[in-house]
């Protein structure tokens, strides 16, 4: 039970236009295990919301892919500005992105609460002015 | 299990293992066994971009050879669209078309009337309530298949209604029975011209449970040099095209979108650049479209691979063609209501975890920590001297078994050598 395969990403925050990389390579990785693609999709979209909320917030970070017999575990870990607010960052549409970055299609405000929408739990631990630490869970049946 | 008929074949004495189409292929079907290449037919898709790469010709698509066919009563004719762009100086489509007659058809029947056709019919299904958007086409086979492969969460997006070249097909019959009731079934039989291989795989295997309408199926660059010669011997036409710009536009990346009449589409063309475009729809990071395109082959169907032009001159010549033509030729009636069920499909080939290692989640997961370990001794250059598109393809071939001490790693095998002369 206690076995499992580990996946790191280093996500790059230099780099706007290669973000959603980790979430493609994840994606390759889940169809070689086999696992049905409407489980593969939930995981591939929290995993690519995840990775662009750390490039647009927090300059990147790592997300580390946990591959368990009955359950996948993402932990995305950055050294961001951290959230003040949890509840209202949760809220469908609040953002705190640039005009810049909404400019290209980002900062919609539905990062986090997609995140959760398609994981069976997240959690988020923040400390303003240290970083975030989002760990989503999703439970093979 | 595999009883499907790919029409990308290799000629085996061509073939001299140089791996360009391993690196090359988007589904990573290939490996050079034994010194000549091996394409895996559940992976493949019929793109053709191993025949494209391959400098040997050792890669080709199987067609129809015309003279084999002549014994018909009544042969009909379907020229693909792109075939207008494939003559330098054509000022008039029906030149073409009178050339299909001179050359032994009995009956021409365009493909673009039949687009026509399926973008009225498109405008319509697009106002349908309840339907998954973006509506993706369903005109090339290679991205249908690719679907129904690996994006089986997008098998309700496609457009559920027959390729132009069905539907030709099938408007060409019934006109040909009821013009020549004397003619059976039997004595007539279409003959689609083929710009690409994935078309020709299409016809010989139908798709999921749809069976197609053509017979035959003739290659474009084939047909090409007895056409040209025909149409040199120039005489009036007494055929005229029945198709207009929208039709033709098919032939080109983009045309098909353009002919939605809504700006809110996408299109796409190149094997890579479509896939990136499922990734994304599939993933929700696209914004909200109506209709999305997607070519395999760069340019649209003017790139197919049994093409003679470049697509891009292809493209220009068609633009010129176009000038003088009226916008469509073919429409249905606005109160039609839904798309007639002679021309409904949305039948696909099943989909088949193809990347699986095994069904097991267990043995996959025991299966790829032993090629993340593999892979980490492996030197990372994807040279394909192995046989393999990549070092972790190489690894996985190990893993499962399927290449043995006869595809072994040269880097590896080199290092080891220099560090036993070094040691001794």
């Amino acid at each position: 039970m206690g076995e499992y395969l580990n996946f790191h990403y280093d996500v790059d925050g230099e780099n706007f236009v290669s973000a959603g990389q980790a979430s493609v390579e994840l994606k390759k990785t889940l169809r070689r295990l086999g696992l049905p693609p409407e489980t593969i999709r939930r995981l591939s979209i929290a995993m690519y919301e995840g990775e662009i909320n750390m490039v647009i917030h927090a300059g990147g970070g790592e997300a580390d892919v946990d591959i368990y017999e009955d359950k996948i575990v993402i932990v995305l870990k950055d050294h961001g500005p951290g959230i003040a607010d949890i509840a209202l960052a949760m809220q469908e549409g609040y953002s705190t992105a640039t005009e810049g970055v909404r400019s290209l299609g980002f900062g919609a405000g539905m990062g986090l609460p997609n995140m959760k929408r398609y994981t069976d739990e997240m959690q988020i631990d923040s400390t303003v002015g240290e970083g975030t630490t989002v760990t989503m869970t999703v439970y093979l049946s | 299990m595999n009883s499907y008929r790919h029409s990308v074949v290799l000629d085996v004495e061509k073939c001299t293992g140089c791996t360009s189409c391993v690196r090359r292929c988007p589904t990573e079907a290939i490996r050079v066994i034994n010194g000549h290449a091996e394409i895996n037919s559940d992976r493949c898709i019929d793109c053709g971009e191993c025949i494209r790469v391959c400098q040997h010709n050792a890669k080709k698509a199987m067609c129809s050879k015309l003279e084999h066919y002549m014994h018909y009563k009544w042969k009909i004719a379907l020229p693909a669209p792109s075939l207008f762009g494939q003559f330098n100086g054509l000022e008039d489509v029906d030149e073409v078309l009178q050339g299909l007659l001179d050359i032994g058809f009995d009956e021409v029947f365009e493909v673009a009337k039949a687009a026509e056709l399926v973008s009225a019919y498109t405008r319509t299904y697009l106002k349908t309530e309840g339907i998954k958007k973006p509506v993706i086409s369903s005109a090339c086979p290679v991205i249908s298949r690719l679907i129904s492969l690996r994006f089986p969460y997008l098998k309700d997006n496609i457009l559920p209604i027959l390729p132009p070249m069905e539907i030709a097909a099938i408007e060409a019959k019934a006109k040909a029975k009821k013009e020549h009731p004397e003619l059976s079934e039997k004595d007539i039989a279409v003959f689609f011209i083929s710009p690409c291989a994935a078309k020709v795989s299409y016809i010989r295997n139908g798709f999921g449970d749809y069976k197609s309408h053509v017979d035959v199926v003739v290659a474009l660059n084939e047909i090409y040099f007895q056409l040209i010669g025909a149409m040199k011997r120039k005489h009036t036409p007494t055929i005229t095209s029945e198709a207009g710009m929208i039709g033709i536009g098919w032939a080109s990346s983009g045309g098909e979108s353009t002919a939605i009449l809504n700006d809110s589409y996408l299109f796409a063309d190149g094997i890579g650049n479509c896939m990136q475009v499922l990734e994304s729809i599939e993933n929700g990071n696209i914004p909200q479209l109506e209709f999305v395109e997607l070519d395999a082959c760069i340019g649209g169907c003017v790139g197919g691979v049994m093409t003679i032009e470049n697509p891009f001159i292809a493209k220009t010549r068609l633009q010129a063609v176009r000038r003088y033509m009226p916008v469509s030729r073919n429409f249905v009636a606005s109160d039609a209501g839904s798309v007639p069920a002679d021309y409904f499909s949305n039948s696909l080939p099943a989909y088949t975890p193809i990347s699986r290692l095994s069904d097991n989640i267990v043995e996959s997961m025991r299966m790829m920590a032993q090629i993340q370990s593999l892979r980490e001794t492996l030197p990372g250059i994807d040279c394909g001297a192995c046989g393999s598109p990549t070092c972790r393809a190489y690894a996985e071939d190990v893993v499962r078994g399927v290449a043995g001490e006869d595809r072994r790693c040269v880097v590896l095998d080199r290092k080891k050598q220099i560090e036993k002369e070094t040691q001794t």
